[in-house]
């Protein structure tokens, strides 16, 4: 709940190391998505994404290195993919803000369900506890 | 009966956060339930402590503030912010501000606010503006307090099992 419980998680390592810190990039993030649905080749993500070769390569180097994609060899093309699970951190990261405010928003659920009921009642009921 | 109720979050850019939430009930309602006093002080705890303060001055450069107490620690957490744009039942921009943030920095995020109505059911959207992808990050990181501190209590175990 506290800002301040910033300091402690997120004294963020060197690039090469943490991953939170590899999917800051855009270009690094719009190739994870390029990835998401299926595995390509290094040739299809620079016309895809229209970068330079040694800008994705590099990309790709600081995001294996971190292990948010993985390559395999297949015959004279290396196909890159993305590895859900080094991403983990990140969706349970996002996941605890998101879950403050489903929380926040159950409440709400609760708080309008009495509004409707007065609005139903329309004045017959005044003892709409507030 | 299409209504997902989960709450939806979402990084449009590398400065937002957006929220988006269906509530089974007329945007009157839910624009009351949001701007009420009485009424926020009802659900803006999410279940994580105790409410201690609600002012709402809604009309264009008045002011806001939201306080509380958390259960887990004490803390008071605190923001406050002012109205730049009211579209009644639609509409509603403010800025926040983070009272006590970390280092002592108190940035101003920009929030947007939009209620939609379609059979019945109002869809809630907050999108977020922050100054910046470290305030953002650091926005966030709150939710990840219980987590963390689990986390922490289960490290000194561990740690204190091995001396």
């Amino acid at each position: 709940m506290l800002i301040s419980a910033y300091d402690a998680p997120m004294a963020r390592a060197a690039t090469t190391t943490d991953v939170f810190n590899a999917v800051a990039e855009p270009q690094r993030r719009a190739l994870l998505d390029a990835l998401t649905d299926r595995e390509r080749a290094v040739g299809e993500l620079v016309r895809d994404l229209g970068l330079s070769q040694p800008q994705v390569s590099k990309h790709l180097r600081v995001l294996r290195e971190v292990g948010a994609v993985e390559v395999r060899v297949a015959g004279r093309q290396r196909l890159y993919r993305v590895n859900g699970q080094a991403l983990r951190p990140i969706h349970d990261w996002v996941g605890g803000y998101e879950q403050l405010w489903a929380d926040r928003f159950d409440a709400l659920d609760d708080v309008l369900e009495e509004l409707k009921q007065r609005e139903g009642a329309d004045g017959d009921d005044e003892h709409t506890n507030g | 009966m299409t209504s997902t109720r989960t709450a939806e979050l979402t990084l449009p850019s590398d400065k937002q956060i957006r929220i988006v939430r269906e509530f089974d009930a007329p945007r009157e309602l839910v624009w009351e339930a949001y701007t009420t006093p009485e009424l926020v002080r009802r659900w803006w705890h999410a279940r994580r402590g105790e409410v201690t303060s609600i002012a709402i001055d809604l009309r264009v450069g008045g002011s806001w503030r939201y306080a509380m107490t958390t259960t887990e620690g004490g803390f008071e957490v605190a923001f406050h912010g002012e109205y730049r744009e009211l579209v009644p039942h639609e509409r509603i921009v403010s800025t926040e501000v983070y009272e006590g943030g970390a280092g002592g920095t108190e940035s101003e995020a920009l929030n947007i606010v939009t209620f939609t109505e379609a059979d019945g059911h109002t869809t809630l959207e907050i999108l977020m503006q922050l100054d910046s992808r470290e305030t953002r990050d650091a926005v966030l990181a709150t939710g990840m307090e219980d987590g963390l501190q689990d986390a922490l209590d289960l490290l000194e175990q561990t740690a204190a099992g091995l001396r």
